[in-house]
Order: structure tokens, then sequence, then C-alpha cells
């Protein structure tokens, strides 16, 4: 009797393109996915409890180690949401120093998603040019603050330093060169025929199907649903700049790699803007050593790189947070895997994935 | 709409769910408390109500208040670009809340996540499995009650 | 023909050496048959040694990084550690292996690669067996290399090897039929499949002149053949690991590696002896011109593995069988048309 049957193929956790420590079991027909379950946990290190015996400013170093490639999203939003908790009001200069750090961390951050997707698809340069061009943005943070990945730059009431003389000159370099990089990357990568019937039509995500699965950010809008909470609920200083939100169509892999490259677009336009505006003056407001928020509970989020960043705080009057908790973008968006990965083969898996832009440090918490 | 004017916009909510519904908290942090057997009906309603049409679950969490645990979804209303807080909670020994998966599977993930760090058990959901830790793990480390033992903070 | 040089004289001058101590005219051809089977494993070790450090000088070229560069002057001895680091690993055999079938996948799948060499036409008449039907002996034998895929595959015990060995079945056996039809163009062109019959008829106009659709189709097939990005779906890394070199280690490793530059090579010889007039070319000798063209076909080969990203095994398979293969069928149809009309006028 002949019959055919599936079988189970482990993904990860130690797997090339799982970006971390993801496992994903995948229930396969042949070549075809039938199920594809991700396992998370690999990376858990429990911080949320952990901030439960830190101080308020104490807090700030772990969120850095969430979104470990946006480290400056995560910074922001930490501080924001316990700013709004405690009402203190953050110097001009600061805002502008926060947007411009935010937005080079997030052309940083797509640089990397660019690059792994390329990896994954096997076209190893792409990887290379994205990481060359991220490191001109690792050495202008390094200027700001001595850290190219871990910054705790962002604090309570402004950022921790004043920017050195040098980093304005570096910007202005960076951001005209950008421009060609960009065009350099759709030469290799947009315009490649390979990679474009690779994604084009994989993992559909309908823009109605996105939203219930609760998919934010640039994942989200490439369904064609228009929520980035930089417009809608504008954050920070996020409302004096005139940026546009790139959208997609069907929600394919194309359009999540096609969303991104325009972020980065925009996100050099808002840098350009914020450096033409920014003021003189202080960087830091006058904040108590150690921050004692009135007890009650606040919800910020930010538009993180890879989608919307909440921060959940309950204080009680303490010195360390009653409970905190983070929505992280990675960790929902990944619930979405599943059925975007039904039906397709091995090697889409692999570009769902990176197209998703899950980041292990994020999922795990 | 945001927290703020909650009170005045949700007459009709409250109309319909008079005794099971009520608004806590002040400000920007008010909120809807809803009492758990109808949480589904409050959050459908909020979801599908042309008025409201908070068709994104934003964040669901839990809190550990000793007493109860509190089970916290942000709601956003996309269209209507409005945010709102509901609240349900349950107690510490028989944690049980209906899962909100039916009206946004969004909630799966982050279901598994409160049960398995908190121990709240959301019935009707596909899959409570833990999530973060390992599936033999013996109790659920946010509850205060938790103890650390020798793998907590060393001074 | 040409006068005797290059290879072939070292060759004669070799022989008479022999001779001179050796009676037996005999045991002096067995001599220089041994001396040629040194020298052919010999091209093969040392270009697998040469074009690692090449894969990694011009990916590094591609990606703008400088390669290596500590291990001796310009990182030249790189492949020389390398091999010695390979040599000195542990030997690890999964538990749930097939034993002898694990074991003998790398040696069976370095033996075509090497013994495809033997027709290989370096200058004119080096060559090892001139053999009347050559092409057609190359391509058999360069055939052989599927099962040895899926044996590991197979053997190994692991799913990913097992996927990655299918996949290799369904590849080379779907990429050989266009690549055997665009060489026929050339067999139809020259009349004959001995390769230095091929390389003399190019003596005036190289064959990618005549059949440049073969030439791409040829050149297409070949890196499916090969296993190189963009069809290196067997190993592909960042879907199967390493397909079914994934339990693989050491010097078993190191043989799939090894063959794998030996079948970059000899493909490159092969476009070079079909399409680009083999040893033919003015001023400089026949190796001369013969080893340059195979270098610019293996560079041409290392550029497209360090731009594309890799293709999807369906459409590998659709591309394989509905734009290859018509493509490939419509160019004997040409070349025969073409060649008829030729013959009518002259």
């Amino acid at each position: 009797m002949l019959k055919t049957e599936t079988f189970t193929l482990n993904m990860g956790p130690q797997h090339p393109s799982t970006h971390g420590v993801l496992q994903v079991v995948l229930e396969l027909d042949g070549e075809t996915v039938v199920q594809a379950i991700p396992h998370m946990g690999y990376l858990h290190r429990g911080i949320e409890k952990l901030a439960e015996s830190r101080t308020y400013a104490q807090f700030i170093p772990y969120t850095d180690r969430l979104d470990y490639v946006s480290s400056m999203g995560n910074n922001l939003g930490y501080c924001q949401t316990v700013e709004k908790m405690v009402g203190i009001k953050v110097p001009e200069r600061a805002e502008y120093l926060r947007i411009i750090m935010t937005e080079l961390n997030r052309i940083a951050s797509h640089l990397i998603f660019m690059g792994s997707l390329a990896i994954d698809l096997g076209a190893s340069t792409g990887m290379m040019f994205g990481f060359r061009s991220r490191e001109r943005i690792l050495d202008l943070f390094d200027m700001a603050c001595g850290a190219r990945q871990t910054y705790t730059y962002i604090r309570f009431g402004g950022v921790s330093a004043d920017i050195p003389s040098e980093f304005i000159p570096a910007l202005q370099r960076f951001l005209t060169d950008f421009p060609a990089m960009l065009d350099e990357y759709h030469r290799l990568l947009t315009g490649n025929e390979i990679l474009y019937h690779r994604l084009k039509n994989t993992g559909v995500i309908s823009g109605q199907r996105a939203l219930e699965i609760g998919l934010t950010g640039p994942a989200l809008r490439a369904s064609g649903v228009d929520y980035d909470i930089r417009k809608v609920e504008p954050y920070g200083i996020y409302d004096r700049f005139d940026f546009s939100v790139p959208l997609g169509q069907v929600g394919d892999c194309w359009d999540r790699y096609i969303v991104r490259m325009e972020e980065m677009k925009q996100s050099a336009s808002i840098v350009t803007q914020a450096l033409e505006q920014m003021p003189e003056g202080t960087v830091m407001a006058t904040v108590p050593k150690v921050l004692k928020p009135p007890a009650g509970e606040v919800y910020h989020s930010i538009e993180n790189p890879r989608g919307e960043l909440g921060y959940y705080i309950v204080s009680d009057g303490g010195v360390n947070p009653y409970r905190l908790h983070v929505r992280r973008p990675s960790f929902i968006n990944l619930q979405v895997l599943n059925e975007a990965c039904q039906g397709l083969l091995i090697g889409d898996v692999v570009a769902v994935l990176a197209t998703l832009d899950s980041l292990m440090g994020e999922v795990d918490c | 709409m945001s927290n703020q004017d909650i009170n005045s916009s949700l007459a009709e909510l409250q109309a319909r769910y008079l005794e099971d519904v009520k608004i806590i908290g002040e400000e920007a942090q008010s909120a809807l408390l809803a009492l758990p057997h109808r949480l589904l009906d409050i959050l459908r309603f909020l979801k599908t109500n042309e008025s409201y049409q908070f068709n994104m679950l934003r964040n669901l969490t839990a809190v550990d208040y000793l007493e109860y645990i509190e089970i916290v979804y942000h709601l956003y209303s996309l269209p209507l670009r409005q945010a709102i807080t509901v609240k349900t909670r349950c107690g510490m020994e028989d944690s049980q809340v209906p899962s909100a998966t039916v009206i946004w599977p969004s909630a799966n993930f982050q279901e598994r996540e409160i049960y398995d760090l908190l121990g709240v058990r959301f019935t009707g959901h596909p899959d409570l499995r833990r999530i973060l830790l390992r599936d033999e793990f013996d109790g659920h480390p946010l509850r205060k009650t938790y103890n650390i033992g020798n793998a907590g903070e060393r001074r | 023909m040409q006068e005797i040089t290059g290879l072939f004289k070292i060759a004669e001058i070799l022989r008479g050496i022999l001779g001179h101590f050796l009676p037996d005219p005999q045991l002096v051809d067995i001599c220089m048959s041994l001396i040629n089977i040194g020298a052919i494993f010999t091209i093969i070790s040392l270009t697998a040694v040469v074009l690692v450090y090449t894969e990694r000088k011009v990916s590094a070229f591609m990606q703008r990084r400088s390669g290596p560069n500590r291990v001796g002057p310009g990182g030249t001895l790189q492949s020389v550690a390398d091999m010695i680091k390979l040599m000195a690993k542990e030997d690890i055999m999964p538990a749930g292996a097939d034993k002898w079938m694990w074991i003998l996948a790398p040696i069976l799948l370095f033996i075509p690669a090497a013994a495809v060499f033997v027709v290989f036409p370096f200058d004119n008449k080096a060559i090892f067996a001139d053999l009347n039907i050559g092409i057609f002996y190359f391509i058999a034998m360069s055939s052989q290399s599927v099962l040895p895929f899926l044996m590991a595959g197979w053997a190994s015990n692991n799913k990913y090897s097992l996927v990655g060995g299918m996949r290799t079945v369904a590849q080379m056996l779907s990429y050989e039929v266009p690549m055997v039809l665009s060489i026929l163009g050339i067999v139809m062109l020259a009349g004959s499949m001995r390769m230095s019959t091929i390389v003399a008829a190019q003596q005036h106009t190289w064959f990618i002149v005549l059949q440049p659709i073969a030439f791409v189709v040829y050149v297409i097939t070949a890196t499916a053949e090969i296993n190189r990005a963009p069809f290196d779906l067997v190993e592909g890394e960042s879907e199967i690991v390493a397909g079914p070199f994934t339990e693989y280690t050491g010097m078993r490793w190191a043989l799939f590696f090894l063959a794998e530059y030996a079948n970059l090579l000899a493909v490159s010889v092969i476009a070079t002896t079909l399409f680009l007039g083999g040893w033919n070319g003015p001023w400089l000798p026949g190796w001369v011109w013969f080893f340059l063209k195979v270098g610019g076909m293996i560079f041409l080969f290392m550029w497209f593995r360090w731009t594309f990203p890799r293709l999807r095994i369906d459409q590998l398979m659709s591309f394989g069988w509905k734009v290859l293969l018509p493509l490939a069928l419509l160019n004997i149809i040409v070349t025969g048309i073409g060649m008829y009309i030729y013959e009518f006028f002259s």
C-alpha cells in the first residue's frame, strides 16, 4: 500500500536564518509547508520581572537589550512613558536629538533587515552592503554616546550628553551619501528578477487579517493599513515634520520589503528636517536622581522599526515599578507566521520570517 | 476620543451593561472595568459598534495586585483614532477569564504569555500552552508571591 | 596541423628522458600515463586550493571587503591553513547514519569529478585520452554525481540532508537535459564528439559566435549542475543548513568541497573548449590561452554566485523545463536549418 505522510522538520533554534534562537516546527508535505509553529523562549531573561526589582532609571539599560538593533527606540519609548507618568518636560534640543537618533536607528535597523533578507535568499553581497552603510550610523552613535549597539542614550528628561562638534558634519556627510547608497541597493536587490519572483505573492496577508492578528509596523503597512503611531498619535515632536507613510497594496513579502526601503528614505528626510530645525540649548531637564512616579498606570507606545513598541507601567508610588509590561512588536507579529507560511515552500518560510523581521531579543523579552 | 472623555461617550455601553461595567480611575488612567462573564460581550460591542469601532487590540497584559489579578486590554480604533482601556479581574486561586481570541486573534500569543507568567487560564483559548518558559516549569514568575529563591539577584 | 608546442613538448622531452633509463617502450608508456594521472590530480587539488582563495578574494572584491590577508603574502596561504585545519578536525559520524553509504558518498562524488579531466584538452595534443566520444564521456561522467548527493542525503539520517538530496536529484536531472541539448548544437557544427576536433574546428571562428543561445543555455545549466548560486538549492544554507553535507566534518566534508571546485573547473573547461576556442589564440602559447579563458569562465561563475539571490525550487524546475529546454531545442532546429542553408549555398 502506498501512502504519503507529512514529516516534521525542526527549523531552529540553531539555524542560519531564524535570526537568533527562534524554533519553527515545520510540518512538511514534501517541501510544502502544512504548518509552521513558532516556539520561542530560548532567550527569555525575565526582563519584566527584573524591572520590578530595579529603580526606574536602572531599567533603561535593560530596554537596550530588548530589540537590540533599534535600542534608541526602546530607550525613547520607555523614557517617554516614565516622563508621562512623572510629568517631565524635555528640553527642545533634546527632543530633536531624540528624533535624529531614533530615525537614524530606524535606518540602521532597516538596513539590517535588508541585509538579512538578502542573505536569507542567498545573496550575501546585499548583507555586506547593508552592514557597511549601517556602520556609518553606528559610528555616529559612537560619537554621541560611546556605544555602538546598546546606547542608553535617551534618559528621563532628555539625553545623556550633547552631541560633539564633529557629529553634525559627519551626519550631514552621511545624509548626502545616503541616497546614493539606497540607489545602489535598489540596483542590486530591488531590480533583481530572482528576488522579485521570490518575494512577489509569497506570504500574502490581507489588511483585514493583519489588523486582526495584531501586526503592526511595516508589516501592517505593507498590507495597506495606514497605522503609523508617528502619524496617528504623534509622540514627542513628530507633528513638526513633514513625512509620508509608505503603504503596500497586497501585503506580500515584496511589499514588506519595499515599504521598509521607502521608510528609510522618509527617515532620512525626517533627520534632515530635524537637523535644520534643531535649536541650541540644554539637553537635559532637571530630574531627581531617584524617580518616584505617583501611583497609577500609563500605557505609551511609539513606532519602532518593527512595529508598535508599547510600555505599560504600573506604579505604586515607590522607587521600583510595580509592574512593567512591554508590548513587543516582534512577539505579536510572529503570530502571523503560521498562516502566512501555509502552502508555501521551505525557501519561502525563510523569506516570510525575514520580512516579518522579528528579533528574538524582543520576542523573548 | 481619548480616555479623558470616556465618561461622556460611553453612555450607550453603560446603559446596556449597567451592572456589569463601571468606569474606574481618573483622566488618563480611566478604564472600563468589566465583570469576567460579560467581558466578551463588552469587547465585541466595542469592536463592532459603529460609534466605537475598536478594531485593534494593541496590548494585552495582566497585573498581580495580590488580592486579584487584573487583565488589561488596550484597544485602539483605527477609523476613529481613539483608544480605550478595558480591564477585568479574576481571583488569585482559580484565575479564569474568557479568551478574547474569538474577537481578536491577536490575543493568542499575549494570552499565552499571561498564562505562562501569571497563571491566568483563558477559557476558550485554542492553544493555551506556556510560551516563554519551558513546559515543565513550575510556577508563574510574574506573580508577586513567586519565590525567586537562589535564582534571584545576588547583592 | 599546428607544430608541436607547449605542454605536449614538455611531455615529449619527458618521454625522451625516460627512454634513456627504461629499455622497454611499453614501460615508458606506462610511466607517462602515471605521470599524466599525477599531473591531473595535481591540477585538481591545486585548483581547489587556488580556487578557494580566488573565490574568497573575488567575493571580497564584490562585497568591498579585503578578504583573507593574514596568512602568507596577501593571504595566499589561507587555503593551505584551511586544509590543515580540515585535516586536523575530528571525524564525526552521526549515530543513526547508514555507515558504508555515508562513508562512500564523498569518495564516489570525487571520482566522476576527477574522471572527467581525462578528456580535457589543455593544449594542442596535451590531452590524456582523446576519445572519439569525448564530450559524451564528459556528460556521462558528470551526471554520475547525482547519486553520491542522494546517498549522502539519505545516509546522514538527517531531514535537512534528505531534503537536500531530493533537491539535488530533481535539479540535476532536469538541468542535464537542456545542457546536453545545448552541447548538441556544437557537436552538429563540429561534426564530432572528439574534443581535439571540436577545438580545431574553432581555429577561425569561436563557436560562441555561431551558437550564442547554446552558450547562454550552457552557462545557466552548468551553474545549476555544479550547484552554485543562484542554483545552490542543494546546500541553500539559509534554508536547509547545508543540505547533504550537514553531517559531514573534516576531510569528508573537504572532499565534497574539492569535488565542488573540481566541477567548477570542469564546466569552465568545457565552456572554453566548446565555445571559446579552447587553446586557440594568437601570440601566447596554447595552454596560457586555455587557462586564461578558463579563468574568465570561473570568474563569471563566481560573479553569479556573489550577486544573485537563490531561486526557489518550483521556480528552478519551471525555468529548466519551460524556458531552457524549449530554448535549447529551438537552438538545435535553427542550427540544423542554418547548416542546411549553408551547405546549399556553398
